[in-house]
């Protein structure tokens, strides 16, 4: 009885449960009784999408526009002429980018003609040789970093060229190289905004929240609708989901510059203008170059998605791999995809980390050394590959571009070895797999299946105001509430039942891992450097094993997921446990701990709110995962999105289906973040 | 509430409105060429007056008058080129810029102000090497001690040749003996310049080595604002006395307080003091000499004669007695 008196909030636990199973045994399953399921009163909500979807791209606002083709004045809706205008100056955009990559016509035929191209066979713009891009990014991760960078950047583009997908990389990278700066550019806009008016900030919050959360299927619905098919399309929804993380990183930023420095700039006669561009945001530097370095990992992510509204490059090849079940060269894409991804990444954490240390008076040689460097080496390079014409004279110039797919390949050597994998371990995989699925995963649907959904929100309201009160449990129940009056609360159990299953486990590994590698300072390092180079990984990467392993089931999913999950929970841990402050541990060793008791009553505790964060973090990696993996054939909410996609009145099932999944998160969110606060003030971390 | 109080605030009636009163009914002058020094401890009021006066902060009620002219009043634009060519600040925490060189970081105002780049870089020089900082005109922030980051700091605020010089604690974050380094600087600066200052600290002494006046500051209220030989003479309040009991009288006062009128039948020494030199600089030789010594003012005239009798009394007699005979 004591401990119940000593933990009131242990009590108030136990008691809820009761409550749960009273509520399990005593409501009958049956369609017509509303504290079974509750009545779909939100159905309706996507048809209300779609209707007014279509009334703004086709019946709002028609103008009059001047049609060249029939020469006469036509009547068309505003919204669609606006939409119509940004995708082809996207197109243009991306496509002059493309060029200037890989070389090609377009571009100047929209500033002649077709038949000047025609006539004119010296008017097209070369490509830039692989060569040049090579030893371009080398130099740039010399300059960033040093030898390590540099011969990571190196080895990547020559892995690119060599292998035959310098074409698609660079269709890939275009795309980033487009998107990121429309995201910086925003992002920053909006976060200075914020910064300047509480109100907004307290606005855009909730906004932001759901937009980092929604699955980036439900992006694509309304985009497509909106802007059509193809790479602008791809862009434009990219830029939706880079945006807030910059947003978000420009107002902490912003926040964090000390308020003398602010105070100097006021007293040094800085007007409004010169005191945000001349002192807040360089002082605010590293976090802003933080937020692109997010920005730019955030769109090479989409990029791969944005395949699906037609975006071009690896991520294209890469879903066909998929598809034709080509495993060898799903894999040669996927590295590709990796070695770009953590070459961006180094390279702008390298920005974000550098500083400037120049002494005023030197001369122009060696003040713009790198540049000059570059300069020679384009100029090398293009005589090289001029060089290389004669060379290769039938074939391909290979100084030049490597064709696609037309490099050194091993992607045979690859798909025999997955073949062999395959041959050998199939009556283990096939073994675990089954039980898996008989003994531990079919049982835990059927019994999520099996709430009644007035105890499922007795549950996770109970849950919410035990930790955080009526706001909390006010907040979680609306989410719910929401999930449970649309036509897909059985989905969305489904869902959740994969979600708990894979945080579980992703969790005790993650703590597990991270508690051993946190005793030893060289084990932390490597583990979080490995934590960090799997993060840069996009999270379909992780579908190409485990479909090699375990076919089309719930199990591949929930196993690419707990891969990616794992990570968060790794790093949180390792991070918590390390951060624990020295003079706790002196006060420990004074009072004669031994090493369990140390991490019992000293690190353990101390963790917990940042291992709680972690947690967070897992559910989050671990829904978009599991959304993801709809594309390996679950039967739960990212199915539904999926199905979306290619239905023609796709935009409200879309959006709403989204919204639900990021409201499953956005309530696990809530309640783990309250607890984590409650228990930092408590212990009086920051 | 503060409308209707036309400008008489009751601290004890704000503060049952649940208001913190910051300042309350600071009403002072400070003439050219003046150094007040504002003492208080921490929650004292100090910076919050400081920032009023400076307007970073607004006040809610009261005039500030610059010159004749209303800083409460000012257009925006008004307060930024007064910023821009008549006041600098210097504050506690240094605030340079991390991504600016010394010289850029002094260079600041002036290129706010719109000179052109070289005339800025050209005038920074000029400061570097007032404050001796020349051969780290290129160096970062961060790779300078605290006492050359508040040298730096100095430079800028004097980039403008301000007419008012603002110190916010300038010297608090460094260590006692850069501290009093950098105090020797600031009177060596002050003797050169010859600017009208308000000083923050919470260090008497500083105070009481720096200031032309001091103003004493508790809980938003000014206890006593003299100069300091009268602080210390004759405490207005309980307050005051706490600060100014442990204080040798010695290195407050002047000649001036203890000498005596010229009497025709006294012989005097040869020596010669100066009636506003500190007793502590100059007891020792009054001490030594066997007749009293001549006291002159500025103009070299004799204006009275210093006995020993005096300065032993100032230095070794009781608290008491002393206040009593002055």
């Amino acid at each position: 009885m004591n401990q119940l008196t000593n933990h009131p909030k242990l009590f108030q636990f136990v008691g809820l449960l009761v409550i749960f199973a009273l509520l399990c045994l005593f409501i009958n399953p049956s369609e017509n009784n509303i504290f079974w399921r509750f009545p779909s009163l939100i159905a309706g909500l996507p048809y209300l999408i779609n209707d007014s979807v279509e009334y703004l791209m086709f019946d709002w606002w028609p103008i009059q526009v001047y049609d060249p083709e029939i020469e006469e004045f036509e009547e068309k809706p505003l919204l669609q002429q606006v939409t119509r205008a940004i995708s082809a100056s996207i197109l243009f955009l991306i496509g002059l980018i493309r060029e200037i990559i890989m070389g090609g016509v377009k571009t100047i035929v929209t500033f002649t003609s077709w038949d000047f191209v025609s006539e004119n066979k010296w008017a097209r713009w070369p490509a830039l040789p692989w060569t040049v891009v090579a030893s371009g990014a080398i130099l740039l991760g010399y300059k960033l970093q040093g030898k390590g960078l540099a011969m990571l950047a190196g080895f990547s583009t020559i892995y690119i060229a060599v292998f035959g997908q310098w074409e698609p990389s660079m269709q890939t990278l275009s795309f980033v190289l487009f998107a990121a700066p429309v995201s910086f550019i925003l992002g920053l806009a909006l976060g200075i905004w914020a910064y300047k008016n509480r109100k907004v900030e307290l606005t855009l919050n909730p906004f932001l929240n759901v937009m980092q959360i929604m699955p980036h299927f439900s992006y694509l619905v309304p985009v497509m609708v909106f802007f059509g098919i193809g790479d602008h399309a791809g862009a434009i929804a990219t830029i939706i989901f880079a945006t807030p993380p910059m947003v978000r990183l420009t107002v902490l930023g912003l926040k964090r510059v000390s308020p003398e420095v602010l105070e100097a700039g006021m007293m040094s006669g800085c007007s409004n203008f010169q005191l945000m561009y001349k002192v807040l945001i360089p002082t605010a530097r590293r976090d802003i170059l933080i937020g692109v370095n997010q920005v730019i990992m955030q769109c090479l992510a989409m990029a791969v998605i944005a395949s699906f509204i037609g975006a071009k490059g690896l991520g294209f090849n890469l879903l066909l791999s998929l598809n034709g079940l080509r495993i060898g060269q799903a894999i040669e894409q996927g590295i590709c995809i990796v070695l770009i991804a953590v070459v961006l990444d180094r390279m702008s954490l390298a920005w974000a980390n550098k500083q400037t240390d120049y002494f005023a008076d030197l001369t122009f040689f060696k003040r713009h050394k790198y540049s000059l460097m570059f300069l020679v080496i384009v100029v090398a390079g293009i005589v090289l590959a001029y060089i290389g014409t004669f060379f290769f004279r039938e074939g391909f110039n290979y100084l030049y571009i490597v064709p696609h797919n037309k490099g050194i390949s091993i992607d045979d050597t690859l798909q025999n070895g997955v073949d062999w994998i395959w041959d050998t371990f199939f009556f283990t995989l096939k073994g675990f797999n089954v039980f898996l699925i008989q003994q531990i995963l079919m049982p835990m649907k059927a019994a999520y299946l099996s709430m009644p959904v007035v105890a499922t929100l007795a549950l996770t309201m109970g849950v919410g105001y035990i930790i955080g009160g009526i706001r909390s449990a006010a907040i979680v129940g609306g989410f719910i509430l929401f999930i449970a009056l649309t036509e897909w609360w059985d989905r969305a159990l489904i869902t959740m039942y994969l979600m708990s299953f894979a945080v579980i486990v992703s969790s005790i590994i993650g703590v597990t891992v991270g508690t051993l590698c946190a005793q030893n300072s060289y084990t932390a390092k490597f583990i979080l450097l490995v934590c960090d180079t799997f993060q840069t990984f996009p999270s379909f990467i992780y579908l190409i094993p485990v479909i090699m392993l375990f076919g089309v089931t719930d199990t591949s999913v929930l196993i690419a997921v707990i891969v990616y999950a794992t990570v968060p929970a790794t790093r949180y841990t390792v991070e918590g446990l390390r951060s624990v402050s020295p003079d706790l541990h002196d006060a420990g060793s004074m009072s004669g701990v031994n090493r369990l008791q140390r991490w019992i009553k000293i690190e353990l505790p101390m963790s917990f709110p940042h291992m709680a964060l972690g947690v967070n973090q897992t559910v989050v990696f671990a829904l978009s995962m599991i959304i993801i993996g709809a594309m390996i054939g679950t039967d739960d909410l990212g199915q539904f999105i999926l199905k979306a996609l290619s239905d023609k009145n796709g935009v409200g099932n879309g959006l709403t289906l989204g919204l639900c999944v990021a409201f499953i998160g956005l309530a696990a969110d809530q309640v783990i973040r309250t607890w984590a606060n409650e228990r930092k003030q408590i212990l009086d971390i920051s | 509430m503060l409308q209707g109080s036309k400008g008489n605030v009751d601290a004890k009636t704000f503060q049952d409105a649940g208001c913190i009163v910051g300042v309350n009914n600071a009403s002072f002058a400070v003439q050219k060429g003046d150094l007040l020094v504002v003492m208080g401890l921490s929650g004292s009021g100090k910076s919050t007056l400081l920032r009023c006066i400076s307007r970073l902060t607004d006040a809610t009620s009261g005039n500030i008058y610059i010159d004749g002219e209303d800083l409460l009043g000012m257009s925006n634009k008004k307060l930024i080129e007064l910023r821009r060519n008549k006041m600098g600040m210097v504050f506690q925490s240094f605030a340079l810029l991390p991504h600016k060189t010394v010289l850029e970081n002094i260079a600041f105002p002036l290129q706010m102000k719109g000179n052109s780049t070289e005339e800025s870089i050209k005038r920074a020089m000029e400061m570097v090497k007032l404050v001796v900082l020349d051969g780290r005109e290129n160096y970062f922030p961060r790779q300078l001690s605290g006492g050359q980051q508040q040298r730096v700091g100095i430079a800028r605020s004097l980039a403008v040749e301000p007419d008012i010089w603002f110190l916010d604690e300038p010297f608090s974050a460094l260590d006692p003996l850069i501290r009093k380094e950098m105090q020797d600087e600031f009177l060596r600066l002050q003797g050169v310049l010859k600017k009208t200052i308000l000083f923050i600290t919470h260090d008497f002494d500083e105070a009481l080595r720096l200031a032309d006046r001091i103003a004493i500051m508790k809980e938003g209220i000014i206890e006593q604002l003299d100069t300091p030989a009268n602080i210390v003479l004759n405490p207005a309040t309980e307050y005051v006395r706490k600060f100014t009991e442990d204080v040798p009288r010695e290195k407050v006062l002047k000649i001036e307080s203890v000498m005596d009128p010229i009497d025709s039948s006294e012989e005097l020494s040869d020596l010669q003091v100066s009636k506003d030199a500190i007793i502590e600089t100059v007891a020792e030789v009054v001490l030594n000499q066997q007749k009293p010594v001549a006291v002159t003012d500025a103009d070299n005239n004799v204006v009275g004669a210093v006995h020993s009798s005096k300065v032993i009394h100032v230095l070794f007699g009781s608290r008491a007695e002393t206040e009593n005979n002055d």
